[in-house]
């Protein structure tokens, strides 16, 4: 077992924000967490990186686990000069494997001279999932890591993360508003709001009562991605315009 | 030398802008600017304390600003209101410290020293204060530089990383108090937050690296000490303002500097 949460709450002043959270992630595996907007995601994995204060339960994970994590953003103020490259080794416990993984997913490196406040969308999301990955991870979190990309953009985003946990072994824990992609690729979904309403196989989870309460009844998640996620839905109408 | 009160001066308004200066680029990227404004404001409730009991002005406002610096980075995150409650805290500091010093007889006047600065007053004592509280704020920027830009840069990943980013905050923190109480002989606490961010400001275009920036920021800012005291020595005027004027004029000029580069960049026509 790689990380377990035992009974793990959150709060945030009187507001509470997890509630009891029990889940485990084992080596290799892809988990999915979904949840509406507030419903504590970010917030979980803030608790596992140690940046959220645990108000009552624990979460267990070995000091010798190496978590590579993706922040849903980076907002870099433009006064801060700093490159790519910079930022790739700010802090960062690379090793020769994981400096292999992070040069696959850079690709061409010709934007890593440039200001991380001018890179585009995508050459963003490279870097901080390179940077994830250089020291070679035991598990990956990604913290709705296709925000922001155009949906050939995120599927070519998805693959890279298949690629890197077939060839390292990493397991990915992952929150995404992309239901059909949660539905194909993971192993496990978990559908949080405050507490876990459900966990399991993506079939039974999308199958089960406290899913369709959450995300509608439309069971293959169209009508929830076109609710959840407006960008998308953007992108998809200029699509049929073309 | 040091008898000499013009290379006192000179020495005190250096050594403050070098110690703000690399400082003030974390206040800018951090956009932390009302932070230090408002710590800088409360100093003077520490000054007035220390006015009645008669104990060091500079152990007084270090004191308050500590204070109030810690309280806000505990405070931070747990409330949206952050810059309101700054605002709250940094002018009822401000203003008891005010009513203090009117029960005080004979400090009315001195008073403005402490408002704006009266770096002809500095004893061989403060210049030895302004240095070592120099030399703590470097120790403190250069052993943490590199976990201080990540967790400026996010919070989160710098926890990720294996980082602290509240104890780093708090060094940011008492580097802030110890400028603002070393500052105070040289600029006093209206303009000292000007000493941090205007340098930083001035260097933003000119320096390609966070190092760089800190780098031009420090010279700047001591070139501007060193300028406005000569130009209130010729025209008699009050040298903490004229530091803070010099120092927008070269703000001014490196500004006008980034435009022009900007314009004339080769391979780009505007039209």
């Amino acid at each position: 077992m790689l990380i377990e949460v035992q009974s793990l709450n959150v709060r945030y002043g009187n507001k509470k924000v997890l509630e009891n959270i029990n889940l485990s992630v084992s080596s290799g595996e892809i988990v999915t967490i979904v949840g509406p907007n507030g419903s504590g995601k970010t917030t979980l994995f803030k608790a596992i990186i140690g940046s959220a204060p645990i108000s009552s339960g624990k979460i267990i994970m070995s000091p010798s686990v190496k978590v590579g994590y993706v922040p849903q953003v980076l907002n870099v103020d433009r006064s801060l000069p700093l490159t790519a490259e910079r930022f790739l080794n700010l802090v960062n416990n690379r090793n020769d494997q994981g400096l292999l993984r992070a040069q696959q997913i850079l690709g061409s490196e010709d934007y890593l001279s440039t200001q991380i406040s001018s890179l585009s969308g995508g050459q963003l999301q490279r870097v901080l999932l390179a940077r994830a990955l250089m020291n070679d991870p035991d598990v990956l979190l990604l913290d709705e890591a296709t925000r922001g990309l155009d949906q050939p953009g995120s599927a070519a985003f998805y693959k890279k993360i298949e690629e890197v946990r077939e060839s390292s072994g990493c397991a990915v824990l992952m929150i995404s508003h992309d239901l059909h992609v949660v539905m194909s690729a993971s192993n496990r979904v978990i559908c949080l709001n405050g507490h876990i309403c459900c966990q399991g196989e993506p079939q039974s989870v999308a199958s089960s009562p406290e899913y369709r309460d959450l995300f509608g009844s439309n069971i293959d998640g169209t009508f929830a991605l076109y609710q959840h996620n407006h960008k998308e839905n953007k992108s998809r109408i200029n699509h049929s315009n073309a | 030398m040091l008898d000499d009160f013009m290379v006192r001066a000179t020495l005190a308004g250096v050594g403050v802008s070098l110690a703000a200066a690399p400082l003030g680029c974390f206040v800018v990227w951090r956009r932390m600017a009302y932070f230090g404004e408002a710590t800088a404001h409360a100093a003077l409730l520490g000054i007035s304390l220390s006015l009645m009991f008669e104990f060091s002005v500079f152990a007084g406002a270090l004191f308050v600003s500590v204070i109030m610096a810690t309280a806000v980075t505990i405070g931070q995150g747990r409330s949206l209101f952050l810059d309101t409650l700054l605002g709250v805290a940094g002018h009822s500091c401000m203003a008891l410290g005010l009513i203090i010093v009117s029960f005080i007889s004979g400090v009315r006047i001195e008073l403005m020293a402490y408002l704006i600065g009266d770096i002809l007053a500095v004893s061989k004592t403060d210049v030895l204060l302004i240095w070592l509280g120099l030399a703590l704020v470097l120790l403190l920027l250069i052993w943490r530089w590199s976990a201080l830009l990540l967790c400026t840069l996010n919070e989160d990943l710098a926890a990720a990383s294996g980082l602290y980013p509240k104890r780093e905050n708090f060094v940011l923190t008492i580097a802030l108090a110890v400028v603002v109480a070393v500052g105070i002989k040289v600029v006093g606490v209206l303009l000292i937050i000007s000493l941090l961010i205007i340098p930083a400001a001035s260097s933003r275009s000119l320096g390609s690296t966070p190092e760089k920036m800190a780098i031009y920021a420090s010279l700047l800012g001591a070139l501007s000490a060193i300028l406005g005291f000569n130009v209130s020595y010729v025209f008699d005027t009050p040298t903490g303002p004229s530091i803070v004027c010099v120092a927008s004029l070269i703000f001014l000029l490196t500004l006008t500097f980034s435009l022009l580069k900007e314009r004339f960049r080769p391979g780009i026509k505007i039209t």
